[in-house]
């Protein structure tokens, strides 16, 4: 974050500096006002001159996405720089083309998309979950929780551990007075994205005022920065409740709670119970979905309720052949050989049912741009 | 002839490269200031969406919802201000001692080592002070101070030291920032200290002074402005440092008076939000709090040059 800081501060002193050096001080204060705007700060691509593609955005499937690029650098010699710089900047940086493909946790809005040079299009890569995790003192077992009581234990509503709606999920469970401490993220996340998304689903309440958003203007609690500053106020707070990705909750050895699902069904989150999650929404996929969907509280008798693809974004139109080529080849060599790595990495496979759907899109793609 | 024209040569050469030898410092003097309004400018220009849309609500308004895109930077201002007092609060007196200390009581093997390590303080990364207040400061402050200033001193019944006590705070964000800045006070304090004249001491106990009267009437206010220069210093590092107070405050938009209750600053909202941070209104908001920020640090930093006049001005009157 640090760093991120510090080189959008030199990259704005750099264009300063290009600026006394070049142009009269108005007029390039005017142009570098414009190109701030959609630039943000964010560090260009044009460092990575040794490889043959370069790609930007979210930090959610970095690890999976550089076994990737090794593996796949390995076996066919293409290398791909990818920068994990964000899913916000990741859109930015492809929306102006300084990468050749971006990443993003949650799929661009209609307003991002209307920005951009060409047609964009999702590919849904590796699933991602949320779970819910809390440090309830007394409570050993695994707690159950349902989307209207996670809703409202978010909004403020609920604010004692032994609240009646609690205790009637968790039967058998001796529940304390304890207060309720909200712990959420502070910095924008595709996290924070998934998760409100999912209560916004599952509460109109919730719809209403917070809303879905990589960031919120939380009713209650506190900010922690990353998974990590999250999990380390659960821990040590008697009585907090966060949120955090099923990834870093399983490495880490936090507890976490099973979720009521659509079908009534609580699930604990699992490569398998997200995984079931996509499938049990593909089914309900359009023909020609553009794969801008949310699988939150998706139908299934397994699926867990707080899932979400993580994308890759590529422009069906590249101005360049040759790396338009370069880019499906390798998102379909990651389709078939690079979803059987995901789950030693804890990250949940796409369902076959989606993996043969966008193989066929792919397909469609390379033999022409038409759509 | 030909001795008199080398000679009227090599002057006019001289004055052509004094000329150029000028015209380059003026320039590279000149870059500083320049690229210092650029910046400004460039901020300026970026934030001033959110500066038009807003006007001069932004500066007051609470809300900050990056959803319906409603922006105000109030409580971070109030959490950048309220958290650089705390920790100048607690980390002048501290640094002057150390430095009054360091420069006019310690043994000479005590000296070196002790200024060594207290400047250390300033080269341990942010982030690291961080993790420690994660894992060490906010315990402490949980399970002990917090519970005894507020039921054991029972300062609970002022408004500053009540509510419930979780750990990330203004209180935390203060004290982790209190440590920050010592070693840039005690630093620039011990260099001023040692810097006053021996005759000053001397004459001050040549007149029967005790050794605390001679501190406290000749040495102090001798090195006065100098003190307060490093104050300002280690107050421009508080109102900037980012990382540290973005793990320890709590990261919530509100004004409590409770210093046990969360709140937020203007850097840690910038570098928590930037980098995922897509709708126009909310880089642009994001930007004009930079500019908010640059301001304030502008005006401190005016505020303190002046201070320092003042004060080295008085001096030189009693001088004379």
């Amino acid at each position: 974050m640090q760093r991120r800081h510090s080189s959008g501060l030199a990259s704005v002193i750099t264009r300063a500096l290009a600026v006394v050096f070049v142009v009269p001080v108005v007029v390039a204060a005017c142009g570098g006002s414009a190109d701030q705007k959609s630039g943000g700060g964010t560090p260009a691509a044009s460092t990575s001159s040794g490889a043959d593609l370069t790609g930007a955005g979210a930090t959610f499937p970095y690890p999976i996405y550089s076994k990737w690029f090794a593996d796949y650098a390995a076996k066919t010699g293409v290398k791909i720089n990818y920068q994990s710089i964000g899913s916000g900047g990741g859109i930015r940086q492809l929306t102006e083309g300084t990468v050749d493909f971006g990443a993003s946790d949650a799929p661009m809005t209609d307003e991002e998309l209307a920005k951009t040079k060409g047609p964009v299009l999702h590919v849904p890569t590796v699933l991602g979950a949320v779970v819910i995790t809390y440090n309830v003192p007394g409570v050993t077992q695994p707690l159950k929780l349902s989307g209207d009581v996670i809703a409202d234990l978010f909004l403020g509503k609920l604010t004692k551990w032994n609240d009646p709606r609690i205790k009637s999920l968790n039967p058998g469970v001796s529940l304390p007075a304890t207060d309720v401490l909200i712990v959420h993220r502070s910095d924008g996340s595709g996290t924070t994205y998934i998760f409100s998304d999912y209560l916004a689903a599952v509460s109109p309440t919730w719809a209403k005022a917070p809303g879905r958003g990589k960031e919120l203007q939380w009713p209650v609690g506190m900010g922690g920065k990353g998974n990590e500053g999250v999990a380390g106020q659960v821990k040590q707070t008697p009585g907090a409740i966060g949120y955090v990705e099923l990834a870093y909750a399983k490495q880490n050895g936090l507890p976490y709670a099973s979720v009521k699902n659509a079908t009534g069904a609580f699930v604990v989150p699992s490569i398998e119970s997200v995984t079931a999650a996509a499938a049990g929404a593909a089914a309900s996929l359009p023909p020609n979905t553009d794969f801008r969907v949310s699988i939150v509280n998706a139908p299934g008798a397994d699926a867990y309720p707080i899932s979400s693809f993580t994308y890759l974004l590529i422009n069906k139109t590249p101005t360049d052949a040759a790396k338009g080529k370069k880019i499906l080849d390798f998102v379909k060599w990651a389709l078939s050989d690079g979803e059987q790595s995901a789950a030693a990495l804890d990250y949940a496979p796409l369902p076959a049912a989606i993996v043969t759907r966008l193989s066929a899109r792919l397909d469609s793609l390379s033999a022409g741009p038409t759509s | 002839m030909p001795s008199e024209r080398g000679l009227g040569a090599r002057i006019q050469g001289a004055v052509v490269g004094d000329r150029i030898y000028s015209a380059a410092i003026t320039f590279f003097a000149l870059c500083v200031p320049v690229l210092l309004i650029l910046i400004a400018l460039e901020i300026f220009l970026a934030g001033w969406p959110a500066l038009h849309k807003f006007g001069f609500s932004f500066l007051t308004s609470s809300a900050w919802d990056p959803v319906n895109g409603n922006f105000g930077a109030a409580p971070a201002i109030y959490g950048t201000l309220v958290s650089s007092t705390i920790a100048l609060a607690i980390a002048t007196p501290l640094a002057i001692g150390v430095a009054i200390f360091l420069s006019e009581f310690a043994p000479q093997w005590l000296r070196q080592p002790v200024a060594f390590l207290v400047d250390l303080l300033a080269a341990v990364p942010s982030v690291v002070y961080g993790l420690w207040g994660i894992f060490v400061l906010l315990p402490i402050l949980r399970v002990s101070v917090m519970p005894f200033l507020r039921d054991t001193l029972h300062l609970g019944v002022l408004p500053f030291f009540s509510g419930p006590a979780y750990g990330p705070s203004m209180l935390a964000a203060g004290l982790i920032l209190s440590i920050m800045v010592l070693p840039y006070i005690s630093s620039v304090s011990r260099e001023v200290l040692l810097a006053v004249p021996r005759s000053q001491r001397e004459a001050a106990l040549a007149l029967g002074a005790t050794k605390w009267e001679t501190i406290w009437g000749a040495v102090l206010p001798y090195a006065k402005s100098g003190i307060i220069g490093g104050i300002i210093l280690g107050l421009g590092r508080a109102l900037g440092e980012t990382m540290a107070v973005t793990m320890l405050i709590g990261n919530r938009p509100q004004i409590s008076a409770s210093l046990f209750a969360p709140g937020y600053t203007m850097a840690s909202v910038i570098a928590n939000e930037f980098s995922e941070a897509s709708g126009d209104l909310h880089l642009s908001a994001l930007m004009a709090v930079g500019f908010v920020l640059f301001v304030i640090t502008l005006i401190v930093n005016a505020v303190a040059r002046w201070l320092v006049w003042q004060v080295s001005r008085g001096n030189g009157e009693r001088a004379a």
